[in-house]
């Protein structure tokens, strides 16, 4: 079954460069569409497959060392959902036939890189998905081809090379301390206490490459011009959940079930996830470009996850994983509306783009649920896992972290405010002129988003009982 | 520019072939192949094709560039000669043929037997690759 969210879209890959060309073009979408729908399926409902599914029959050919655990299946989850919603963008979005196919070629790459390293149980493999992931998200944000575009390529591209050379090393050092770079013999090493400073070493290096990946302060510097200078499609892709792989996951499953992280670490981990709170939170204020205050926003609930993860107790990385969860749902809901408003305006700057409610009630509605949701709302989903987190950090008796992280929480919704209230509810003479109409698919994406954010708020119980 | 620039490539690749040299000295064949394949061999071609991009700068410039250069490091030459000559006198090196890695597992069984899904993604990352130059530079050449 694992070997099947490596191998299906390899497989739909190739399919889709054989001869044929016009065929090929008129059904890759369904393709694509049909095989996320189905990872998004077997990952919900793994556990009610048929029996003779669950076996790995594949790995009598290919012998991957992969595992398929609880987070995996949460991560294949919100994969196959942002993936999806990324694919509806493009099809909405992308102006020639051309550039929809070649979007869905590099999305069929960065979701094998994406499932892969969800999926990787030893610390190399996961190195080179991750770099395989990245390589195809250059191209995704370059294929506009215009000068801002490219110059976020290129800050993307030099910060996550510098993140490969700090884990290269680490992977390195690893070898040389414990031998083995297999989760489960790293995990043996820091259990023996062997070669234990060589250890925690090797973690540090690994931890600045994953908090450039991750986009963490002070390692944020690509962030807000990889975010907005993309394409919608690319931008819901990447900040809804490349970054979010390739960065926070592997900080969740690493220091989760892997090495074990010293006091002083932790320290660290926790100070860097409140700086990335409160520093992006400010630095959203002062932004007047919709997608820009939106990365901000992104830094900073990623420091949430950050901060829950130094915590280190099982409830804050309950927190920390639902956080994820949420996250890339109400993030992506909040990069449609702005693909819906730069569809409809042709612009997503706050000073041009005011009052425009009533021509947009379905993403002035919906935006208005992912922003409550973001800044942790009752009962939308991110006020959930926010509390849960904050209730962590007062049981772990972190109380000073705990106030940063509830007292970021009156910045986001102030900040987040003054964009709804701008963009949508403000009374305005002006009439901006509408260059075209949002398409069906945009619209869909912003229901079924926001129906998630608030069926995940309202089924809180039955959520927290399936993460458990 | 563009000469010396590929000038540098050349040299570059020289050391590399030097380089493998060595670690076959050094009884490590596999990655003296390795070296001479993709350090001397690809990533030459990839400089080369990316000084192909740049422009030519003026005569004069590139010779008054030249008198600065010779000016400040006519000295450096001399030093890395006499320092080398005195470190292999000093030293006196014996030997460069080092003892053999241990009986450890075939680097070529480990990479084909015990590593499928790393190749797997050096497939991956070789096809992200291919997409990257067709879809971004196709289009710019027409």
């Amino acid at each position: 079954m694992a070997t099947l969210f490596i191998l299906a879209p390899f497989l739909l890959l190739i399919i889709l460069n054989l001869p044929f060309k016009s065929l090929r073009r008129g059904i890759a979408f369904w393709l694509a569409a049909g095989l996320l729908l189905a990872q998004i399926l077997s990952s919900a409902l793994h556990q009610k497959l048929p029996a003779y599914i669950h076996p790995d029959s594949l790995g009598v050919f290919f012998s991957f060392k992969l595992s398929l655990d609880a987070l995996a299946l949460i991560m294949l989850f919100t994969i196959g959902i942002v993936a999806l919603v990324a694919l509806l963008v493009a099809r909405a979005t992308m102006a020639t036939e051309k550039h929809k196919f070649n979007f869905i070629n590099l999305l069929l790459i960065s979701l094998i890189g994406m499932n892969a390293t969800v999926l990787a149980t030893d610390l190399f493999s996961l190195y080179v998905f991750i770099e395989a992931t990245a390589l195809s998200v250059f191209v995704l944000m370059a294929i506009e081809k215009n000068k801002f575009a490219i110059e976020g390529t290129f800050k993307y591209l030099v910060l996550s090379m510098i993140a490969g050379i700090f884990m290269l090393t680490a992977i390195a050092f690893f070898l040389l301390a414990a031998q083995d770079i297999s989760f489960s013999g790293i995990r043996a090493a820091f259990l023996a206490h062997s070669n234990i400073s060589l250890l925690n070493f090797a973690v540090a290096l690994f931890l600045c490459g994953l908090f450039i990946k991750s986009g963490a302060v002070p390692f944020h510097g690509w962030v807000p011009d990889a975010y907005s200078e993309s394409q919608a499609a690319v931008s819901v892709l990447l900040a809804g959940i490349i970054t979010k792989v390739s960065g926070v996951y592997v900080l969740l499953r690493l220091f989760g079930t892997v090495f074990v992280a010293s006091g002083n670490l932790q320290n660290v981990i926790m100070f860097v996830g409140a700086a990335s709170i409160v520093l992006a939170a400010l630095a959203a204020f002062r932004q007047s470009d919709i997608k820009r205050m939106l990365a901000y926003s992104s830094i900073s609930q990623v420091g949430y996850i950050i901060l829950a993860l130094g915590c280190g107790t099982p409830l804050a990385y309950l927190g920390a994983v639902w956080h994820f969860f949420n996250h890339a749902v109400f993030k992506s809901l909040l990069f449609v509306n702005s693909a819906s408003l730069e569809k409809k305006f042709g612009s997503t700057d706050m000073t041009i783009i005011t009052g425009m409610g009533s021509q947009l009630p379905v993403t002035s509605v919906t935006s208005l649920v992912g922003l409550l949701s973001t800044a942790g709302i009752p009962p939308l989903s991110g006020f959930w896992s926010k509390l849960l987190i904050i209730i962590a950090l007062f049981s772990a008796g972190k109380i000073a972290y705990a106030a940063v992280a509830l007292l970021t929480g009156v910045l986001t919704l102030a900040y987040f405010l003054f964009l709804e209230r701008n963009v949508f509810f403000m009374r305005t003479e002006m009439a901006l002129e509408s260059k075209e109409g949002v398409p069906f698919s945009l619209k869909l994406c912003e229901v079924m988003l926001a129906v998630i954010t608030i069926a995940v708020g309202l089924g809180f119980p039955f959520i927290l009982k399936i993460l458990h | 520019m563009t000469i010396r620039l590929i000038r540098a490539v050349v040299g570059l690749a020289l050391t590399s072939a030097i380089l493998a040299v060595i670690m076959y000295r050094l009884n490590s064949p596999l990655a003296a192949v390795f070296e001479l394949s993709v350090c001397s061999g690809l990533i030459s071609v990839i400089f080369i094709t990316t000084v192909s991009f740049t422009q030519r700068i003026s005569k004069e410039r590139l010779r008054v560039r030249k008198r600065e250069r010779l000016a400040k490091f006519w000295l450096l030459p001399i030093i890395l000669a006499v320092a080398g000559l005195l470190l292999t006198w000093y030293l006196k090196i014996p030997d460069f043929v080092l003892a053999a890695p241990s009986n450890g597992p075939d680097v070529r069984g480990i990479i084909w037997n015990l590593r499928h899904l790393d190749l797997f993604g050096q497939v991956i990352v070789l096809l992200a690759g291919v997409f990257g130059v067709v879809i971004l530079f196709k289009e710019a050449d027409k």
